[in-house]
């Protein structure tokens, strides 16, 4: 099978901190992972290499066979983790899917015509066609992940990269968005994304790795969310109900249950 | 109107109301980019930093702007240099390296009493300064930043907006933030004899905020800078005549009072969005202001038919 995403011992991290040592990961093409795993464990760190942003000590990481600087960055989509984002920046909805277009040929400021209708059609997929010409500060945290998802798939991109895309959003929102994915992913778009949504991705993801400064499992939700998995990746007490199929993921001291309905 | 054609009689007065709409218009630009990436005490450090240079370069027999140019080209650099790796954050590099280049100056002019007077105009402004020199490094300038600011409109937003995102989707964000370095001190430069030093970083400032306040759209907040940009200019160049003040100051302060105005202009403009807002929809009580997405919501449901 081919590899869209392929990780050979790469060494990786800052330069008093080395976040992960010799790393091998293969993502193959067409695959839908959730990357999981406690905060600082390295999953961003692990995209940014993935995506090139993140000097690497050692090894190679290689998208689609080819190095970084030989990949054609149009054939990325990529959605950056919405809490770093100046929603208060002069823009519409409009104009932030239209910077996915900006590393086009075309120079002028404003944008084409062809440009307009892939915007619009792009907008109408996901159903945010009507607020394309609001503020980007009067939308709501659902309509503001389908923004910058239409600005990461405008360029029709094989590999689509999310960082933590049900964070901030209500389950009804989260359950939508890795809906979409999901459709997209259908399509033939390699998607991998990071969450700290265990049964988010219990019931939507169809593989999953378990990280933490290496990759501690990868599978089937249904064969990794395993008490033994789970403790070694979060490294406390996880308790894992199933039931008819379905999970339940939580800690043992409950102090934040969550309940998923797929 | 002969208040206004009066003055025009004289030459130093017109080439001082050109330099100033070009200065005010490319400041008005410049100075959208640097609030929306938060650079405004760049700008103030610059300044200070190619006021340094101007006076080494006097020293050296140098033009004033060879050595303005050379000294704040090199403090950007510097500032980018000393940021890259993040263990220094921008605002304790541009304190470090623009204030060691202003005491420089400061301590050349203190040591050589000789020639203070002719910063004066650099560090204050002064439309009796502006010569044909001037004006041509103004026009050239204004128009090649304009040219650049064109072009790279497209990049210069998106690296704006989300500098992380921009460098995925394959925009050269390190070759960017040079470029508009680059610019933005070409600018101070240009602008140093009409403005002052120590009000450059108003007259950058100013007219942005105030397109801010007018428009939530990126393309129109740049035209209504430049035309407040131009339009302080003109004004205080007019008033800096008339007061027989300094043109920086007249120049500033006019800039601020636009602000005030557009402030409060934006503040009554939202009490009466919330006076009509409340009174549509009679008892019900908002828990925000003026909101387009929710206000479209709530007129959807009040005028469903029952």
């Amino acid at each position: 099978m081919n590899s869209a995403i392929s990780l050979n011992d790469v060494t990786a991290g800052y330069e008093h901190n080395i976040v992960f040592t010799r790393l091998s990961l293969e993502i193959p093409v067409g695959r839908f992972a959730g990357i999981v795993g406690p905060t600082g464990c390295g999953k961003t760190t692990l995209l940014k290499t993935i995506l090139g942003m993140q000097p690497i000590f050692s090894g190679d990481v290689l998208l689609h066979g080819h190095p970084l600087d030989k990949v054609r960055r149009k054939s990325i989509g990529y959605v950056p983790q919405l809490g770093s984002i100046d929603w208060a920046f002069p823009v519409t909805v409009e104009e932030v899917i239209m910077m996915g277009l900006y590393t086009g040929k075309r120079v002028l400021p404003w944008p084409s015509k062809g440009e307009r209708e892939r915007v619009q059609d792009l907008a109408h997929r996901l159903g945010i066609y009507e607020i394309l010409r609001h503020h980007i500060v009067n939308t709501s945290g659902g309509q503001r992940q389908r923004a910058f998802l239409a600005r990461a798939l405008i360029n029709s991109p094989e590999l689509l990269v999310l960082d933590e895309p049900t964070s901030g959003v209500d389950i009804k929102t989260q359950h939508e968005v890795l809906h979409l994915l999901g459709d997209i992913n259908d399509e033939g778009v390699t998607i991998l994304l990071t969450t700290h949504d265990l049964n988010a991705v219990a019931s939507h993801l169809p593989w999953v790795i378990c990280f933490n400064n290496g990759v501690v499992a990868q599978g089937e939700p249904c064969d990794i969310f395993t008490n033994e998995i789970l403790t070694r990746t979060y490294g406390g007490d996880i308790v894992i109900v199933r039931h008819e199929g379905h999970f339940l993921i939580a800690n043992s001291r409950p102090l934040h249950v969550m309940v998923d309905q797929p | 109107m002969e208040f206004l054609l009066e003055p025009l009689a004289y030459e130093f007065f017109r080439h001082g109301l050109l330099a100033a709409l070009l200065v005010g218009s490319l400041c008005g630009v410049i100075g959208v980019y640097i609030i929306l990436r938060s650079m405004s005490y760049v700008g103030h450090g610059l300044s200070h930093a190619a006021f340094g240079g101007a006076v080494v370069g006097f020293t050296l027999n140098l033009n004033f702007y060879a050595g303005a140019g050379a000294m704040g080209l090199l403090a950007a650099l510097l500032i980018n240099r000393i940021t890259r790796n993040g263990r220094i954050k921008p605002d304790a590099a541009i304190g470090i390296v623009t204030t060691a280049m202003f005491a420089l100056g400061v301590a050349i002019i203190s040591q050589v009493r000789t020639f203070s007077q002719s910063f004066e105009a650099a560090l204050f402004g002064n439309i009796l300064g502006i010569t044909g020199e001037d004006l041509l490094v103004i026009g050239l300038v204004t128009i090649s930043t304009m040219i650049m600011i064109f072009f790279m409109y497209r990049p210069l937003l998106f690296s704006t907006f989300d500098n992380e995102a921009a460098q995925v989707f394959g925009i050269r964000t390190e070759a960017v933030q040079l470029i508009f370095s680059c610019l933005l001190t070409l600018s101070i430069i240009a602008s140093m004899n009409v403005v002052g030093v120590t009000m450059i970083a108003a007259t950058l400032i100013t007219p942005a905020a105030t397109a801010r306040i007018l428009t939530d759209s990126f393309s129109r907040m740049l035209i209504y800078s430049l035309i407040i940009g131009g339009i302080t200019g003109i004004t205080g160049i007019y008033l800096s005549y008339i007061f027989n003040a300094a043109s920086g100051a007249t120049i500033v302060l006019f800039g601020a009072s636009l602000f005030c105005l557009a402030l409060f202009a934006s503040l009554v403009r939202k009490k009466l969005t919330m006076h009509t807002h409340l009174h549509r929809h009679g008892n019900l009580v908002h828990s925000h202001l003026h909101d387009h997405v929710h206000e479209h919501k709530h007129d959807a449901q009040h005028h469903e038919p029952r």
